[in-house]
């Protein structure tokens, strides 16, 4: 099986630097997706105010895959990434009809804040709170009531460990997390994200303020988690759907274009729309 | 084209002067009664101002102990009801409400705010004063209470809508509840702001004298509880200015300056917590 990093970077540093991404992503690509999808949405639409933002968005999400989404700025991509914590209800003004599944359960009539426990985001600017980085990734923990005292440490250090950071901040956990470099700090987010252990994890273009530096350590990070969560993404960069991405949707003007294996949407995109994105005649 | 420049030019020096002469004398109307009162006060102010009670009508010294304690315990009374009231008002406008009802609230924020302190004043007697047949330290700090809700509501709505939303979604992503996140992550993340609008307040309200005219009324004496009139600063200095003695003027004086330097005291705090903040805030 071809991986997608290799057939569609064209740019030799990206690709030996995704080497093991590839690697992990094929032995990953070898188990059925016919299995029953983690999170599924169906026939959502989405409003804000008179403002209709996605059109009938139909998507399956497989257990323990990575699924990008790709498109043009305001194509909906992010909305439709935030009605599935249903954060997007926290604008006032905004309706969503259509039927989102996680395992099977209704998630527009779930208790939301059980909801968000199992579905984990992290967002496009690190937004550490303005706490200590230990508190930081016990906040989670803490809130939901999941751990004793005792544990707290235990599940701080292998969020850190889970999120690639351990190493770099565990002589100065009690330091303020705003002291840490952007990278670093959206690394934490992504610890924070982690602690509760949720069952699928959103990210909304966690590397667009980030260097590429920053960014490889998280797509190594993300490929690394997937055994454990169902991962989706939002991102503009192609290459980095490529990179770690097993399945990748396409999103204009709030319409779910295609969305297919990653190897296929860019090799071999069975739309004209999709093929003009990828090759960067318009976005 | 000369001319035009030339007018310009003219024109632009015109104004410069007048914004520059009227900022020259706001500055300097404040430094002539900070001088005024520093000269005044400083020579009137003694170490029996601060532990004396006042003497009788017409005897030379004495001090103003009473007072002082007195405005303490009004500024107390005022702060336990006016910060907790207008710190939860605050939070409930920035967080929570409706835009027609925070309409209501904010625009009956700004009236309470521009309400003549006399009027307060008068409001507070009709309903503590008159009933309990009594001028009160209560119905002081009642008073000024009033006061201080409208000042400590907008400075929180304020700071804590100036939180990020980013933070607030990034706590609500981790399953924490609304008030969680509020309690958690937005009045923290505000805290130095909140703090500072609350100090302001405060420094604001301890100057006030007419609220107390009628609530507090004044006291010679020491006071014997809550429930009985009490001295404070600002009407000490209403009541010895008035007064036709040389030596009452004089520790008028000395108490505008205490109470002066302790609303500076807390003016210079609250700016440096404020700065202080700017790094950890966001």
């Amino acid at each position: 099986m071809t991986s997608p990093s290799e057939a569609t970077v064209p740019d030799s540093t990206q690709s030996a630097q995704s080497q093991p991404l590839a690697q992990a992503a094929a032995a990953q690509a070898v188990h059925a997706q016919a299995a029953a999808p983690k999170m599924r949405a169906k026939g959502v639409n989405f409003h804000y105010g008179a403002f209709k933002a996605l059109y009938d968005i139909s998507l399956d999400f497989p257990a323990n895959k990575v699924t990008a989404l790709i498109g043009p700025s305001g194509c909906g991509k992010s909305t439709f990434l935030r009605s599935l914590n249903r954060i997007n209800e926290t604008q006032r003004g905004t309706r969503i009809d259509g039927e989102i599944t996680l395992d099977g359960e209704d998630v527009l009539a779930m208790d939301v804040t059980s909801l968000r426990r199992r579905v984990g985001m992290v967002f496009q600017r690190p937004n550490p709170f303005p706490k200590s980085i230990f508190e930081n990734v016990a906040y989670g923990v803490r809130v939901n009531g999941l751990a004793s005292r005792s544990d707290l440490a235990g599940i701080v250090e292998k969020s850190l460990r889970r999120a690639a950071l351990w190493e770099e901040v565990k002589d100065k956990l009690s330091e303020s997390a705003h002291a840490l470099s952007g990278g670093q700090q959206q690394r934490l987010c992504i610890a924070r994200g982690l602690a509760v252990d949720p069952e699928v994890l959103l990210l909304d273009e966690p590397c667009s303020a980030l260097d590429p530096i920053a960014t490889a350590k998280i797509e190594d990070l993300l490929v690394g988690i997937k055994d454990q969560c169902t991962i989706v993404i939002v991102t503009h960069n192609m290459q980095q759907a490529a990179r770690v991405a097993d399945n990748t949707g396409f999103f204009l003007l709030g319409k779910l274009i295609e969305h297919d294996r990653t190897d296929v949407i860019f090799k071999n995109p069975s739309k004209r729309e999709t093929e003009d994105y990828i090759t960067g005649r318009f976005g | 084209m000369t001319a035009r420049n030339l007018y310009r030019k003219g024109l632009n020096n015109v104004m410069l002067t007048l914004t520059g002469v009227c900022a020259f004398v706001t500055v300097s109307t404040l430094f002539v009664i900070l001088a005024y009162l520093v000269y005044n006060g400083g020579k009137s102010v003694d170490f029996d101002f601060f532990t004396q009670l006042p003497k009788g009508t017409g005897e030379l010294g004495g001090g103003m102990a009473n007072a002082i304690v007195g405005s303490a315990e009004i500024i107390a009374i005022a702060s336990l009801i006016g910060i907790p009231v207008g710190f939860f008002t605050g939070v409930y406008l920035s967080e929570w409400g409706g835009p027609g009802y925070c309409f209501l609230v904010r625009y009956m924020c700004d009236l309470l705010n521009g309400v003549p302190s006399i009027v307060i004043g008068i409001f507070a007697a009709t309903v503590l004063v008159k009933p309990l047949h009594h001028f009160s330290a209560l119905a002081g700090g009642f008073a000024l209470s009033l006061m201080l809700i409208p000042i400590t509501a907008k400075s929180t709505e304020q700071f804590l809508s100036e939180v990020p939303r980013s933070l607030r979604e990034g706590s609500l992503a981790l399953g924490a509840p609304k008030w969680r996140t509020i309690a958690s992550v937005v009045v923290p993340a505000a805290r130095k702001g909140i703090m500072t609008g609350v100090i302001l307040g405060v420094a604001r309200i301890s100057g006030e004298s007419a609220p107390l005219l009628f609530t507090s009324f004044n006291n010679q004496d020491w006071s014997n509880g809550m429930r009985d009139p009490v001295a404070s600063l600002p009407v000490m200095i209403y009541s010895h200015a008035i007064a036709p003695y040389d030596d009452w003027h004089r520790q008028a004086w000395a108490a505008g300056l205490v109470l002066l330097t302790l609303v500076l005291i807390a003016n210079i705090a609250a700016r440096l917590i404020l700065t202080r903040g700017t790094t950890t805030r966001g």
